[in-house]
């Protein structure tokens, strides 16, 4: 009755492995191939076209400008976001009183979705119901076009993903911070260090792993944004917020080219690889 | 400074950011019942707009089946997966498992726009392309990384000796999965369980590629296109009335379950 335990182990692994194979391994070799084809939404693979799709790529004359795009959002949220969710994780890391409905405050904007996150900022920031307007209006200043212009659009989303997900950070940087000894601070205080000198030399480099968890999480979340600017700006106003996923999305699904959608994904993933190897390294390198 | 002062300025800045951070929230909740021109809800306060998302084309209650439906079936899958790869992975060694260990990680390297062209594709072939099923198992594939994560170090955590007494009296290793793992490892399953559901549950982008058909919409893509509706004209009531609805079952789980929340990100943490 007894089988061994390394045909036990297989078994129970054998549905994980068959999914990954099924559902990831074959995708990922699938769009190697459809980047290299000529495969049109509805028609499918007409064969091999290399290399129209990557040299089309280049000639899009949305790609540069997305990728210009994301790149300075991605910049501008980053920023935003690890100061924000620091100063946030800094009020309610010290049991006092309120800090726990602070804490629940800051964090129930990360309990929504963020397709949900978007669609009420649409309403927020829409002059027919949205509260913004007739709040300047009795501040005795004009109404703002929240989503009408390239920057206040720009603008506009940088509020909304800082909104709903400096919490999530937060949570992240608080663990960080409860794990560093309190004994630490103490051998700073009686060095006669100051909160903003304990502060600059005892918590921030004692809080690096946490720092750099935020840091390629929002950084990899910010390079494929795609729900905020769907829902929020279509890519608008002229094309202006439009994000490399949103190029994929509209080269297969609004100019039903899959291989150039597949081209350019794979451009992205090879990019991100990049990314995350090189930021993985220079935390390391800081580390030590 | 005086501790009179830091303690008055630390409270007006951190109640200052509080009301910043709830604004918007407690807005979308007045602006789904406040009267407005142009939406359903025209004199005095009421429940107009949630009474237009129900006759809105498939209805709420379409919407809310489907959105339900993948989301359920997301962690059924999820759950299935993780617990019995979690248990290889913990306690078991077999051929290829550091290699299956990292692939199944990688997922996490690979946006998820990438994969979804291709899957676009493969579902086509399938047969599960427009279908609620084959959006589960891509939204399952997302889930994987964390959850045979999570499953692997909640199997680990448990002492070996309960496993072996149980195997002394005769029990097999399916036996003791069933009969003794799963109560030891049950706060790992609500954390896997609450995050794949709230991931299925709020995912955007998988529905609005995989699923075209409109009465198989789930809740934001459904919400998402009310907007282009009724001749142009925006009913920004109804889109505040949906995300509210969007929204309530979230408050919810985080209400009942906040401590798996934090246990999630501790995991998380800890992969850094």
């Amino acid at each position: 009755m007894r089988y061994s335990r390394k045909l036990a182990g297989a078994l129970y692994a054998a549905p994980v492995a068959v999914f990954v194979l099924v559902f990831f391994v074959a995708p990922l070799l699938l769009v190697g191939r459809m980047s290299a084809s000529d495969w049109p939404l509805l028609a499918g693979d007409l064969g091999i076209n290399m290399p129209d799709n990557y040299a089309g790529i280049a000639d899009n004359p949305l790609f540069w400008p997305a990728v210009g795009f994301t790149l300075k959002y991605t910049g501008i949220v980053v920023v935003l976001l690890i100061g924000l969710s620091l100063l946030l994780a800094l009020i309610v890391a010290d049991r006092r009183k309120g800090t726990g409905f602070f804490r629940t405050a800051y964090f129930l904007p990360t309990t929504l979705g963020l397709a949900s996150a978007s669609l009420l900022f649409f309403g927020f920031y829409s002059p027919a119901i949205g509260p913004l307007d007739p709040l300047l209006e009795a501040l005795g200043a004009d109404p703002v076009s929240w989503l009408g212009t390239p920057t206040a659009a720009l603008w506009s989303t940088v509020v909304l993903i800082v909104w709903k997900f400096a919490g999530f950070f937060m949570i992240i940087l608080l663990v960080g911070l409860q794990s560093i000894p309190p004994d630490v601070y103490e051998a700073a205080r009686l060095d006669g260090a100051n909160r903003w000198q304990s502060f600059r030399h005892v918590t921030v480099p004692l809080l690096r792993p946490a720092l750099g968890l935020v840091l390629i999480l929002s950084v990899t979340g910010s390079l494929l944004a795609f729900d905020q600017f769907f829902i929020l700006t279509k890519g608008g106003p002229d094309n202006s917020t439009v994000t490399v996923v949103q190029l994929i999305y509209r080269e297969a699904f609004q100019r039903f080219d899959l291989g150039a959608a597949a081209a350019i994904s794979v451009v992205v993933l090879a990019a991100l690889v990049v990314i995350n190897i090189g930021q993985l390294r220079a935390l390391r390198k800081d580390h030590q | 400074m005086s501790t009179k002062l830091w303690s008055t300025s630390y409270y007006v800045l951190a109640g200052g950011l509080a009301v910043l951070f709830l604004f918007p929230l407690i807005w979308t909740g007045y602006a789904s019942v406040a009267p407005a021109g142009a939406t359903n809800q025209q004199d005095g306060f009421g429940f107009g707009n949630y009474a237009s998302l129900l006759d809105y084309d498939a209805g709420l209650g379409r919407y809310l089946w489907n959105s339900t439906y993948v989301s359920v079936l997301t962690v059924a899958f999820t759950l299935a997966l993780s617990v019995l790869g979690g248990y290889a992975f913990a306690r078991f060694t077999f051929r290829g498992k550091d290699t299956l260990f990292i692939v199944t990680l990688a997922i996490l390297m690979v946006p998820y726009s990438t994969l979804l062209i291709p899957l676009y594709s493969m579902l086509g072939d399938l047969g599960l392309r427009n279908t609620l099923t084959g959006l589960a198992l891509v939204l399952t594939l997302y889930q994987l990384p964390f959850a045979v994560f999570m499953m692997r170090i909640s199997f680990e955590a448990v002492p070996k000796e309960i496993e072996e007494s149980a195997m002394c009296d005769g029990a097999g290793t399916f036996g003791v999965l069933t009969r003794i793992m799963l109560f030891a490892v049950w706060p790992g399953l609500i954390t896997v369980g609450l995050f794949s559901f709230l991931a299925a549950w709020n995912d955007f982008i998988a529905p609005l590629i995989l699923v075209s058909e409109a009465d198989k919409a789930v809740l934001p893509v459904a919400i998402a296109n009310l907007r282009q509706q009724s001749m142009g004209a925006i009913d920004f009531g109804a889109t505040q009335a949906g995300v509210v609805v969007m929204a309530l079952p979230c408050l919810v789980l985080f209400a009942l379950l906040q401590r798996h929340y934090v246990r999630g990100f501790m995991s998380g943490a800890i992969k850094g």
